[in-house]
């Protein structure tokens, strides 16, 4: 089957897609997308966090169908997501009618080569809250909806909304630092 | 060059970034743009995916395998069995080469991989495997010392000709290590109190986020080039290249990202499996495991019980330690005899007993494979000598910390195997430092609102506003060997280059360390800068065109690559020197007569003179070294009294638990995990921070969630899934503050002590010890259930 959706602001369109392909496996395999990650693929782990028309879900548990027609935004569209928090606009330039072919890999939203972090990209590389990183994208993208919805968390807020992201290297220390540390940038406006 | 193949990253620094300053990891903006390339992320024009079918029973003959209806499936390109192996050589290991690629014959336990397929689609390749049609005849589970050694206990290994067989007791014991030291009948006799104990430690699962993966790319000279996940690069190389029938220059190993390690990626995974359909189909082929396969993938943390008497005297001195610990290796040997060369020589904690007994052993049985965890060995016997050690203090009226504090080992202390200590071992000031830290206020659920139900024990599902629940403190420390020990040649290889890039001066690093993200490629960073004095170092990607580096494992790569690539910096910069004395020694006496440094970017005197830009020393001039190094040599314990230097260094941390405790349900929040830890010399602060918290959870999951339940009836897995198994999530973790100690060690490069393993050993006792003070219960397994508690 055909899937057309919206990744990182893009029309997307992926061909051939079997059935049972999930949102993450047409995210990584066939639109070139491998920020999501494939730790458990049952849900567990939070790794393959995305956003799904706003709202963070486990893309290994969404048919890749269920996103026809809604919009994704993955780790590698946080930094141009924040950007548009930020100023309103879209950052990646191109109309959205023009958007090139599912399969083109050089994309502006995509590459994550923009050079400019979202805030808790930059707070999670500050605080030392990377280690083998597996789990990072998905704490990046649970992380920032957090934040969008909540500037000034608690760390019982921030305990809750992160805990289902599974990490296995830091001992989450180092995670509650950076979201406290994205949290104060940003009500400082840094 | 397939996607996701790694590059050289190139760091600048704006300040010195050298040792001691917490520095940023250089792949970190990769990491959290997604653009950093994991195993699983590999990609390849044209690439097949290889998926490997896996026994579901745990002991059984092989009684016939047809591949015919798997082959029939469109998209299938290779189904491949044992019968396809193309050499003699069918079997790898790390120690021990009893693991054979696909069984033959028989399968010795629940998931062992009896055929492989390569198909243009994962799913493909999976449905295709599940064609394969094997019958298997049910053998009798060995599953326990009592099944392993009757009289009439079926072989797990048949016709042993390894090192260990000739001076093991039984052949379902892989080793056997006594630790003999004094005359304990005769300290048994002057102790007050005498107490004994028998303890349970579950296994464990390394449970690392990144699934084993990799991606094997035919070359056109016949050989094959390898990106994968592992943990020593060299070892795989070893083990995979007599299998394939190639000559280790033919199989090109190079590091791709590795989401975790912890022990779980020293054995091979799907290393050979990918070689060999790379090589019979011609293309590149992909494996990924998935969770459920990556439980069955990787060997775990030996289960063990544990037996132990210890014997005091009224004023609190220990006269004497018995132990006897069973460890169970599973269907495999994987790194077993070196856990239970561990396990004994660490047997007693860092205690100072002149009177000891230790056996341990590993046993074959027909349980998974269990080898290398953070910690190796030493976690399961400090959970139990810790356990003891309180029962001893119980028994003495005395307090925990001030009856370790009594017996704690110093430097000069002599260990049970006889070796001097002959470094800090500040086990009293660790005890103390981490006592001494601010306890988290009583009742700390409570809020101007109200109970705070995410704070209490059962969080969310609401079971308690402060009704039931009791708040106890543990303590407990530790002793890790850091580094490969018992004579093993442990060394590292390490190549630095140094030339002006676009007129400045750059150092590059070349290992084949294996970065699982522990930051040494941070650190070897912040060396180059030290020793060359330089703002920009390159990292080159681990592979094996550059020396070994051994094993990211044992706490030791910052110790032992760190200190190849210190000494390589060392060589580097004689030479640089040279080249500068050559140049313009004849310019200012002080090229010949003063102590010379590298430092930002010039040569200076030791008295701060700058005699010349580095640019112009090396003009358009490379200065480049390879070399191995060595720390301080080893020796063997002797098999019947493990006497001898057996490690190269200890590290040591102490740990205090706060939890509470609703004992209705059963239920433990740790409110807090306080860690005090020696660590010779920070190399980088925050790193070593990362280190002592994630290993202090990986403590805490075993000490209250963590295990791999095997049915002791069939000897399969229960719960291969995160759903099943519970690691720590956020919730579950609760503050860890850390106190740093920098005693250098005379022996180690900057006096450096290996960090990475000492705080997962003594954070599960401690989180025990407080379980008990609240509860009052013996507790003498972990990790602790509800069961164990409810209604206490």
């Amino acid at each position: 089957m055909r899937v057309n959706f919206t990744v990182n602001g893009r029309p997307q369109q992926a061909d051939d897609v079997w059935e049972g392909e999930s949102l993450l496996y047409v995210l990584r395999e066939r639109l070139g997308l491998p920020g999501s990650k494939n730790a458990c693929e049952q849900g567990e782990c939070g790794s393959c966090t995305v956003r799904l028309d706003g709202v963070p879900v486990c893309s290994c548990l969404v048919a890749a169908g269920q996103a026809e027609g809604r919009e994704v935004v993955t780790v590698e569209g946080l930094a141009d997501l924040a950007r548009q928090r930020s100023d309103g606009l879209s950052a990646c330039g191109t109309p959205p009618g023009e958007a090139g072919h599912a399969q083109t890999r050089d994309t502006c939203s995509q590459s994550g080569e923009s050079g400019e972090l979202a805030p808790i990209q930059r707070a999670f590389i500050d605080a030392g809250a990377v280690q083998c990183g597996f789990c990072t994208p998905g704490l990046l993208v649970a992380a920032d909806d957090m934040l969008e919805r909540n500037p000034n968390p608690t760390d019982a807020d921030i305990r809750e909304a992160l805990s289902g992201n599974l990490c296995r290297c830091t001992g989450y220390e180092k995670i509650m630092d950076a979201v406290r540390l994205a949290a104060a940038r940003q009500s400082e406006g840094v | 060059m397939p996607n996701g193949a790694p590059t050289k990253i190139t760091q600048a620094s704006g300040t010195k970034g050298g040792i001691g300053e917490s520095m940023l990891r250089p792949d970190g903006t990769l990491k959290v743009t997604g653009e950093f390339a994991y195993g699983s992320d590999m990609w390849h024009e044209d690439m097949l995916w290889g998926q490997i079918l896996r026994s579901p029973v745990a002991h059984a003959e092989i009684v016939s395998i047809d591949t015919g209806e798997a082959l029939a499936v469109p998209g299938v390109y290779a189904v491949m069995t044992y019968d396809d192996l193309p050499t003699e050589v069918k079997n790898y290991g790390l120690e021990i080469q009893d693991t054979p690629v696909l069984a033959h014959g028989k399968v010795r336990h629940h998931g062992e991989p009896v055929a492989m397929v390569a198909a243009d689609h994962p799913e493909t390749a999976r449905r295709a495997a599940a064609k394969i049609k094997v019958e298997y005849r049910d053998l009798p589970v060995i599953t326990d010392e009592a099944s392993a050694l009757a009289p009439d206990a079926i072989l797990v290994h048949e016709n042993r000709t390894d090192d260990h067989a000739a001076h093991v007791p039984h052949p379902n014991i892989v080793h056997r290590q006594p630790i003999v030291r004094g005359d304990v009948a005769e300290a048994r006799r002057r102790a007050d109190v005498i107490v004994e104990g028998e303890y349970v430690f579950g296994m464990q699962d390394q449970a690392f986020l990144g699934p084993e993966s990799g991606l094997a790319v035919p070359a056109e000279d016949g050989g094959v080039d390898l990106y994968v996940a592992t943990q020593w690069l060299h070892a795989d190389l070893r083990q995979i290249a007599p299998v394939l029938g190639l000559p280790e220059d033919k199989v090109r190993l190079t590091l791709a990202g590795v989401g975790g390690a912890f022990g779980g990626r020293e054995d091979l995974s799907m290393q050979i499996h990918a070689c060999l359909l790379a090589l019979r189909t011609g293309k590149p082929v992909k494996i990924v495991y998935n969770r459920f396969e990556s439980f069955f993938g990787h060997v775990h943390r030996h289960p063990a019980k544990l037996y132990y008497e210890h014997g005091a005297t009224k004023d609190g001195k220990l006269t004497h330690v018995k132990g006897r610990i069973v460890l169970d290796g599973g269907a495999y040997a994987s790194s077993s005899p070196a856990v239970v060369g561990n396990a004994a020589s660490l047997g007693v904690g860092p205690y100072d007993v002149d009177d000891v007994e230790i056996e341990a052993i590993g046993l074959y049985t027909n349980n998974p494979p269990c080898g290398a965890m953070r910690g190796f060995g030493a976690v399961q016997a400090c959970f139990a000598y810790e356990a003891q050690m309180d029962k001893v203090a119980g028994e003495l009226g005395m307090d925990p910390v001030e009856f370790r504090r009594r017996n704690a080992m110093s430097q000069g202390s002599v260990m049970p195997t006889g070796q001097i200590v002959d470094s800090p071992a500040p086990v009293a000031e660790l005890l103390r430092r981490v006592k001494a830290l601010p306890m988290p206020p009583e009742r700390q659920w409570e809020s101007s609102e109200g109970a705070d139900v995410r704070q209490l024990p059962g969080g969310l599902s609401n079971t308690t506003h402060g009704e039931g629940v009791v708040r106890g403190v543990g303590y407990a420390v530790g002793i890790k060997n850091v580094g490969f020990s018992e004579g093993f040649d442990d060394y590292s290889t390490a190549k630095v280059r140094m030339e002006v890039v676009a007129g400045e001066p750059v150092a590059s690093v070349h290992t084949a360390m294996a970065e699982v993200g522990q930051g040494g490629v941070t650190v070897h960073a912040q060396i180059a800068r030290t020793e060359l004095g330089v703002a920009q170092v390159t990292i080159h990607p681990a592979d094996t065109q550059v020396g070994s580096a051994g094993s990211t494992s044992a706490s030791r790569q910052t110790y032992v690559t760190g200190g190849a690539v210190k000494n390589a910096c060392e060589l580097v910069r004689e030479k640089v020197l040279e080249m500068g004395r050559r140049r313009f020694g004849s310019y200012h006496p002080a090229w010949a007569t003063a102590e010379l440094l590298l430092e930002g970017g010039k040569v200076v005197t030791d008295g701060g003179e700058v005699l010349a830009d580095l640019v112009d020393v090396l003009g358009d001039e490379a200065v480049e070294v390879e070399q191995e190094w060595r720390h301080r040599p080893t020796e063997p314990f002797d098999l019947r009294t493990g006497q001898g230097n057996g490690h190269v260094q200890y590290s040591f941390a102490a740990h205090r638990a706060v939890v509470e405790v609703d004992t209705e349900l059963g239920l433990v929040k740790v409110v807090e995990l306080a860690c005090a830890q020696d660590v010779g010399k920070a190399l980088n602060p925050l790193s070593v921070l990362g280190q002592i918290q994630g290993g202090t959870t990986q403590g805490l999951g075993i000490a209250v969630m963590e295990e791999i339940v095997v049915d002791p009836r069939t000897a399969k897995v229960k719960n291969p899934s995160f759903t099943d198994y519970l690691i720590p999530t956020i919730l579950d973790t609760p503050t860890i503050p850390v106190d740093v100690l920098e005693l250098a060690d005379e022996h180690a490069p900057y006096g450096l002590r290996g960090v990475g393993e000492a705080p997962t050993l003594s954070s599960t006792p401690a989180v025990l010890a407080a379980i008990r003070d609240a509860t009052g219960l013996e507790l003498n397994r972990t990790p602790v259930r509800p069961e164990h508690l409810a209604g206490a």
